[in-house]
């Protein structure tokens, strides 16, 4: 299965949480691989175990109440899940780096910039206080912060968000990892920076080789950065494609809700917004049958009953629905469709 | 060499330079010290010792006002120093501090160039009762005299030494142990958690004037020498202990790991307690070897440390000790509770969850990121400490129970004034006022730098 190009491989995942309503099975059998140099999005809405699946990844999760239950994290041939935490300590931040959602909060407050950076350097490549100060400057002029040594002494407070947010990237790839984990890196920004943000995070991407898992809960951000997707419902996957094949055809009636949910300015004036109906499942009580068959505008009783396969489409693409294979041919004809009006 | 040219590295030699500053302040400090201690020598009071004390406190204080004055105004501390700065009530408290610290610190040498008296000297030939030994305020003797004929000035002043003494080194101890305790509790949480708080609830329990009065009947005297004899034992002790405890707990993890899946579960819990209960033996073991190690091969050590650093302060001092001791084993208790509410809200943060995911340990995230975001509290904490700890310390030396004569501190001068307040009232006023003046300053400083570092929690 695993060959030498595979950075990061997922196998049947499994995160649960104890709570007083009982165990919530915030990703429930999650597997996905990463080539390298390959980025890889992971989308969902709020609560649907994105954040989670990552935190196990690099076994951030808080225990008590979170345990890893279940499954295999393979790193570069490292199985993480068997390593004593001294061991994981030393590949976080060094081998497998994170940036996170709000850099208001992600910056510590009290700690200088310079203290902040030249932390993860002395701690990971032995640097002396002053290589670490000065590789700090030449990581923040990468991520294009302007005037980079007088910015080094100043304190977070003073920094715009898009500012932080590119010391959190700068603090990320510090040390030069193999696999960046981006957690909703743009959420908090807006739009503009959003988009300067992204550009920076791929065009540091294709100058060190950098694998990536993108999360988001936004489609246009993986549309234009990602290799594949994985679409996450109640700590599940729905569905696992090719980016182009995931847009162009999707075989999952929840991913095909989303896609429709995005909206689209220009072609659509006036009309009222489609949105998926009800709210995510609450997933310490799910149901027996499909966990999205009360919101699915296709669900028949077999949805309600019976939890559906994860059906194999092509090669690289599944689909955990009961219908996979009936959506998939829809979603051609649509696609099919599509192309002859833009054509005419 | 090269890289010292190159003109990009000014501002790491910067950073160099601060360090040795950081040195240099630190000798200073010191050297200040032992002038002062030189010219306070009760056998000669050197006015060279005095001069270089007081030339180095007042330039001390002049690179604070001149570093404070010029720094970047965007730091969080220069910030709140600013609105420190405009609360009158703080400033005239810091002042008054102080000026009490300069005070007490030449205040005795320069009665004694006034006068000659020293804290203790009771001038003889002398004949006849109190009223003739007790003089009024005058010009030689600015506070009057005591009932012995010693000079109150120079007894409030070394008095002084003794309550600022107190309060400091129990703030001190309070800021070491309390600020670890209560991080260490909040940040690991669970079973740990508990344990450690529950330790602290039952100190809390008992009552710190019982602990003196258990101290002083069973070290007073000739026994202090025990319990000094006891602190070096008590740190190697401790570093042995820490030592064994994590070896022990590495190799008991690892013995897990590797027996985990060859024996059944019951056998492996058994040779697991089996292991445990032949780790803390050893442990005992350990402890008792450097006990035996201590009085074997050092001797009475408390004796000797005794003899060597202690002797000049005399028994008098041997009371004050044990002062410390039973202040310092209380005063770090609220500290422990205020820090770990401060880090129990702080550690859900995300900064925390981001250095985790860059690798760094726990034991750095307490320390470098924690406990810095919770430094607010802390400060306005020990500052109100030293007040308490002082009145603490006053109040059992007013019962008897601390500092002894000939030795003072502003309690046991006040205890002594008391008995004759109707006939001679400034043995009472003059301590008194002194102590009350420096306790509201040290308060109005605390509140001024709860205002300052937490501006929310003012309301107007």
């Amino acid at each position: 299965m695993s060959n030498n190009a595979t950075i990061l491989s997922v196998k049947d995942l499994k995160t649960y949480f104890q709570t007083e309503d009982g165990i919530v099975k915030a990703v429930d059998g999650i597997s996905f691989e990463l080539e390298k140099g390959e980025t890889l999005g992971i989308v969902g809405e709020s609560g649907s175990g994105k954040s989670v699946t990552n935190l196990s990844v690099m076994r951030l999760i808080p225990e008590p109440p979170g345990k890893i239950v279940g499954g295999e994290i393979v790193f570069d041939g490292i199985d993480v899940r068997a390593l004593p935490i001294e061991d994981v300590r030393k590949i976080r931040g060094k081998r497998i780096a994170m940036i996170f959602q709000d850099p208001m909060t992600s910056l510590n407050p009290f700690l200088k910039i310079s203290t902040q950076l030249m932390e993860v350097t002395r701690l990971h490549l032995g640097h002396s206080k002053e290589e670490a100060y000065e590789h700090g400057v030449k990581m923040l002029e990468m991520v294009g912060i302007p005037d980079p040594r007088s910015r080094m002494d100043g304190y977070p407070h003073e920094l715009s968000g898009g500012m932080r947010q590119r010391i959190m990237i700068a603090m990320a790839l510090s040390c030069d990892p193999e696999l960046l984990i981006a957690d909703e890196p743009t959420t908090a920004l807006d739009v503009t920076i959003q988009a300067q943000i992204l550009e920076l995070i791929k065009d540091l991407r294709s100058r060190m080789g950098t694998s990536v898992i993108l999360i988001t809960h936004d489609l246009g951000v993986v549309a234009g950065m990602t290799d594949k997707i994985v679409v996450m419902y109640a700590g599940k996957v729905f569905e696992q494609a090719t980016t182009r094949e995931l847009f162009a055809t999707p075989a999952n009636p929840y991913t095909k809700g989303l896609l429709k949910s995005v909206p689209d300015p220009a072609h659509e004036q006036g009309k009222e917004l489609y949105q998926i109906p009800g709210l995510p499942p609450d997933v310490a009580h799910l149901p027996p049958g499909c966990p999205f068959a009360e919101r699915c505008d296709r669900a028949v009783e077999l949805c309600t009953n019976e939890y559906p396969p994860f059906v194999q489409i092509n090669a690289d693409h599944h689909s955990l629905c009961h219908f996979a294979k009936e959506v998939y041919e829809e979603s051609k004809i649509e696609h099919s469709a599509s192309l002859a009006k833009t054509k005419r | 060499m090269q890289m010292l040219e190159d003109p990009n590295l000014i501002e790491v030699n910067y950073e160099f330079r601060k360090r040795l500053v950081g040195i240099g302040f630190l000798m200073l400090i010191g050297i200040a010290l032992i002038a002062l201690h030189w010219s306070s020598r009760t056998e000669y009071f050197s006015g060279i010792g005095l001069i270089v004390f007081l030339v180095l406190f007042l330039s001390l204080t002049a690179y604070a006002i001149w570093s404070v004055r010029t720094s970047r105004g965007n730091s969080l501390w220069a910030d709140a120093w600013k609105r420190l700065l405009k609360n009158k009530l703080a400033v005239f408290g810091l002042g008054v501090v102080w000026f009490m610290v300069l005070l007490v610190a030449v205040g005795p040498t320069l009665v004694y160039w006034l006068n000659g008296f020293t804290p203790d000297y009771i001038p003889s030939g002398v004949d006849g009762g109190d009223r003739v030994r007790s003089f009024p305020p005058s010009l030689m003797h600015p506070m009057g005299t005591d009932d012995q004929g010693r000079d109150l000035l120079a007894r409030v002043l070394q008095g002084g030494r003794i309550s600022l003494m107190v309060g400091i080194i129990s703030t001190v101890v309070s800021l070491i142990v309390g600020v670890s305790w209560g991080a260490i509790a909040g940040f690991l949480g669970g079973r740990i958690d508990n344990i450690m708080m529950r330790v602290v609830d039952i100190i809390y329990s008992i009552p710190y004037i019982l602990v003196v009065i258990v101290l002083l009947s069973v070290f007073g005297g000739p026994n202090t020498n025990f319990l000094i004899g006891l602190i070096p034992v008590a740190i190697t002790a401790g570093i042995t202990l820490a030592l064994l405890a994590w070896l022990g707990g590495r190799a008991y993890r690892r013995l897990k790991e590797h027996f985990a899946g060859r024996v059944r579960p019951g056998l492996l819990k058994v040779l697991m307690v089996v292991f445990a209960l032949l780790t803390i033996a050893i442990i005992v073991e350990g402890m008792l070897l450097n006990a035996w190690m201590h009085t074997a091969f050092l001797g009475n050590i408390g004796a000797w440390i005794a003899e060597k650093f202690l002797a000049s302060a005399g028994q008098g001092l041997s009371q004050i000790f044990l002062l410390f001791f039973a202040l310092g084993l209380v005063s770090w208790l609220t500290m422990a509770r205020v820090v770990r509410g401060q880090i129990l809200s702080l550690k859900n943060q995300e900064f925390v969850l981001a250095a985790r995911a860059t690798g760094v340990s726990t034991f750095g995230i307490i320390f470098r990121h924690l406990v810095p975001n919770a430094l607010g509290p802390v400060i306005i904490y020990a500052t109100l400490t030293v007040p308490s700890v002082m009145l603490a310390e006053a109040f059992l030396s007013f019962l008897g129970l601390g500092v002894q004569a000939p030795y003072a501190s502003w309690g046991s001068l006040a205890s002594d004034g008391i008995k004759n307040i109707q006939i001679f009232p400034w043995q009472m006023i003059f301590p008194g006022v002194t102590m009350a003046l420096t306790l509201f300053s040290l308060n109005f400083l605390g509140d001024g730098l709860r205002d300052a570092l937490d501006p929310q929690t003012r309301k107007f």
